[in-house]
């Protein structure tokens, strides 16, 4: 096990190397001058120069990629200009805000998705079939922002049920003292039950926009794979041996088509981390999306840097982990094969 | 039905989550902080909290202002609506409890009682510290500095410990009204000295992160892009003391989101919303709503002169003649700006800097001086403009682009995102594109020293070169640092006259900035750079 986990990071190494050197000539190629555009309102030629030298850009760019890996190596992912912070903090910071949000919206989308899946699948035509078929088909072609500011209208503007779209906390409050950085878990250690229910009362809308958008991925994959299972020769058998219906489908079946739902599951969760920068604005969530594509727009290079390369490592962690699931679920899954 | 089914068990689920409304579970005490503190809500935060520092954006210029002091400050009036308006020509007193300007130089005593938010007492040394700073860390601060004469630290003379000389490089008038914009704070050098490495010997680094100086505000806490809180110096001794005791300042992203905080109660202020909100939210009569024009700005239409055809004036008083103004105003910008086009034929020129252009939307001469100029069947060209300001951009230039091809012109639009606009800008060869600009300092040689003059700054986006035209402008300037009024009306007079001849760039109108509060919010002041002043606010 403990080999199989070296070998596997040790074949990340090549590609993360690969996203360092790629990430750094994109960014370079960006059209954009963040010289001229941090100098501000009413900067001259001279003023530009400055700024840019101040920056380490007037040097030649093999030079600044040397300096830029050697400062990686040092555990330094550089400062942004937008923010004016260390990226490494920063993201550090917003790492947390968007795991929470995007894991508490998977939780919401898999305890619809996957009971809706599995009905589905035993009973092909019925209403139930069709209800998860409009459902997910709704889902999916709304797209998150369009929900984002419906469920705002509705649940805030309208009704009042739910609190301001002002991020993480109601402004009154302050964060639980930082432990893994999730503030419902925190807060709970902490023992601020007020806290808690003001951290998850401001998660409610946009976890439940995101877990509406991650519906029909989960829910088609389900259904899918269960009608593929219950098709097959060993359910047949098991139903010819008089097992009741549910012993075959919770048992049989469903452990045999979770393997493709575990994928989808984890990319669905990595995609949603990175993407739900739309979500973040809506709900002006200080997340990592929302951080990367404000650094984007103002060719600010090293917020960008580091949040492909976090990305990169978390798609290495989280598809080490995965395979390791196969394992458990699935013992025919030989890792080392 | 199916649909609908979900979206209830759905909202079902939100609602069971949210358990009660949010306002109630505030506690007495909650209420009470609430009451003394004003949530102000914007696009986008500060990414410094130093003037001084490398690129630091417009919102950190409003964190600058309030958490600094200046040695002086401009008074107000009564402006445009009766909003209470910076007064241009008045200044009083910030740190400075006195203020005597000799023929050479201006003489500050500072006051006794004033101290930084450490307790340390403001000294002439700081004085001193703060203005080198201000003149040696490059970049804007220092331009900003240079345009009002000060450029060098020899200017800036320790008289006492209480006592500061600042002394004129040459007979300037903007030079007194420099010393009372953003950028020469003053900061606490013994505290920024102690935090400074050999790096960096003006602490830029620290004081990025911290405010260290004599303001009304100081920073409690700042979470970039997120939010800024910050508390009152209950010992400023610039003014009197400040109502709101709390300020925090937090960052939403969606426009629409910042309008359903206003209107839900939740949020005291917001700027930056689109036109359309503001028309809408005037109209509903539930906010206070504040429309100041731009102090010295415009949105113009610009033409580089130095690119055929636009190097021939017919065809720039062609398309002078054919820009939809009327529509602009109505359609783009719902009425919320001053039009700067329209002027009665008979009008005289004021000295004054905007003033209207006396061009109409003329479709008819505008054919006629197309073909006079020898382009009876127009051209093609390409019309750029900055995506970062799209809201505003975009319509407005659809709507000239349908115009000018009535005449014959096919343009292309070009979006240039926000990130690349300067540099586009500063290349110089968009043929035809539209921009704004505006002075912090009101005065038209000022403004024309940026736009027009021949020494081609990146604001005189038209390349504009013309030697009559530099001839008004330093005689202007000149004539203002030595007091003879007659000279400077004919100058102003002759080169505002000789831009709307030679019309390279053609202005539109004066921006508005419209900012929305609670009914409970008062005391908003309009400054020349636009930000909110913390200090005369108050919360009922």
């Amino acid at each position: 096990m403990l080999t199989m986990i070296g070998k596997r990071l040790m074949f990340a190494i090549p590609s993360l190397i690969g996203v360092v050197i790629v990430t750094f000539l994109l960014t370079r190629a960006l059209p954009g001058d963040p010289a001229a555009y941090f100098a501000g309102p009413a900067a001259s030629k001279e003023a530009i120069e400055q700024i840019r030298k101040k920056l380490g850009f007037d040097k030649p760019l093999i030079e600044q990629f040397f300096r830029y890996t050697n400062d990686l190596a040092h555990g330094d992912f550089g400062n942004s200009l937008t923010t004016g912070q260390p990226v490494a903090t920063e993201i550090r910071n917003r790492l947390p805000a968007s795991a929470e949000l995007t894991l508490l919206g998977l939780i919401v989308s898999i305890t619809i998705a996957i009971p809706l899946g599995v009905l589905a699948a035993t009973r092909p035509g019925s209403w139930i079939d069709h209800l998860c078929r409009v459902t997910t088909t709704a889902g999916v072609s709304l797209p998150v922002f369009f929900t984002g500011l419906v469920l705002v209208y509705v649940f805030y503007f309208r009704l009042g049920w739910s609190p301001a779209p002002l991020g993480r906390l109601d402004v009154f409050y302050s964060a639980p003292p930082t432990v893994t950085g999730l503030y419902l878990i925190d807060a709970l250690i902490a023992r601020e039950f007020e806290t808690f229910r003001s951290a998850l009362s401001q998660l409610i809308l946009p976890a439940a926009t995101l877990g509406i958008f991650s519906l029909a991925p989960i829910a088609r994959m389900t259904r899918a794979s269960m009608l593929a299972v219950l098709a097959s020769d060993f359910v047949r058998t098991a139903r010819a041996s008089g097992l009741s219906p549910s012993t075959v489908i919770v048992t049989y079946a469903f452990r045999n088509a979770m393997l493709p739902v575990i994928t989808t599951l984890s990319m669905v969760f990595s995609f949603l981390l990175g993407a739900n920068v739309l979500v973040e604005k809506v709900f002006a969530w200080p997340g990592i999306g929302s951080y990367a594509v404000e650094a984007l727009i103002s060719s600010d290079f090293a917020p960008v840097q580091g949040f492909v390369l976090t990305m990169a490592v978390m798609y290495v962690l989280l598809n080490l982990f995965i395979d390791i699931l196969y394992g458990v679920i699935d013992p025919r899954v030989r890792l080392e094969g | 039905m199916k649909r609908r089914d979900f979206l209830k068990s759905v909202s079902g689920l939100a609602a069971a989550g949210a358990l009660t409304p949010a306002p109630a579970i505030w506690s007495s005490a909650k209420a009470q902080a609430r009451s003394e503190t004003l949530l102000i809500v914007s696009e986008s935060g500060p990414n410094n909290l130093d003037i001084h520092g490398v690129g630091t954006n417009v919102p950190g210029y409003e964190v600058s202002w309030n958490c600094y002091d200046r040695l002086i400050s401009h008074e107000m009036k009564s402006g445009p609506g009766g909003v209470p308006y910076y007064d241009r020509d008045k200044f009083k007193p910030e740190l400075a409890e006195d203020m005597k300007v000799g023929d050479m130089s201006v003489t500050f005593k500072l006051k006794k009682n004033a101290k930084f938010h450490d307790g340390a007492p403001v000294t002439a040394k700081d004085v001193k510290w703060s203005l080198d700073r201000a003149v040696s860390v490059g970049g804007f601060p220092t331009f900003q500095m240079g345009a009002g004469s000060l450029t060098k630290t020899e200017q800036f003379v320790v008289v006492d410990d209480s006592t500061v000389r600042i002394d004129f490089a040459k007979k300037d008038r903007l030079t007194i009204p420099d010393l009372a914009v953003i950028v020469p704070c003053i900061v606490n050098s013994e505290l920024v000295k102690k935090n400074a490495t050999e790096k960096d010997p003006w602490g830029l680094e620290y004081t990025k992160q911290q405010t260290a100086g004599s303001g009304a505000y100081k920073v409690v806490k700042w979470t970039a892009g997120t939010e800024v809180i910050m508390e009152r110096n209950d010992a400023w001794a610039g003014g009197p003391l400040p109502k709101v005791r709390r300020v925090i300042w937090r960052m939403v992203p969606q426009a629409g989101n910042r309008r359903a905080l206003l209107e839900r109660g939740d949020a005291d202020i917001s700027y930056d919303l689109p036109n359309k909100d503001f028309v809408e939210l005037k109209d509903s009569g539930k906010l206070n709503i504040v429309s100041v024009p731009y102090s010295n700005g415009v949105q113009y239409i610009g033409m580089n002169v130095k690119i055929a055809p636009f190097d021939n004036v017919k065809v720039r008083e062609a398309v002078a003649c054919a820009i939809p103004y009327q529509k602009i105003m109505d359609a783009v910008l719902f009425g919320l700006a001053k039009p700067m086009f329209g002027a009665a034929a008979d009008k005289a020129t004021e000295v004054a800097w905007p003033q209207p252009t006396k061009y109409v939307t003329d479709i008819a001469k505008a054919k006629a001086l197309l073909a006079e100029a020898g382009y009876p069947n127009g051209f093609e060209t390409t019309l750029s403009f900055d995506l970062g300001f799209a809201g505003v951009n975009e319509p407005l230039c659809i709507l000239v682009q349908e115009s000018l091809a009535q005449i014959g012109i096919k343009t292309t639009i070009n979006k240039i995102p926000g990130a690349n606009w300067r540099t586009e800008l500063n290349k110089k060869v968009l043929p035809l594109y539209t921009n704004v600009f505006s002075g912090w300092l009101d005065y038209p040689e000022y403004f024309f020293i940026w736009c027009y003059d021949g020494k081609n700054s990146i604001f005189n986006t038209m390349s504009y070169q013309s030697k009559p035209m530099d001839e008004f402008i330093h005689g202007a300037v000149d004539a203002a640092a030595i007091g003879n009024t007659a000279k400077y009306d004919a100058d102003v007079k002759g080169f505002v006259d000789l831009a709307f001849k030679d019309i390279p760039r053609i202005p539109l109108y004066q921006p508005y900035v419209n900012v929305a509060m609670q009914k409970n919010v008062s005391g908003y002041q309009y400054w020349f750079h636009r930000r909110l002043d913390y200090r005369a606010l108050v919360k009922a």
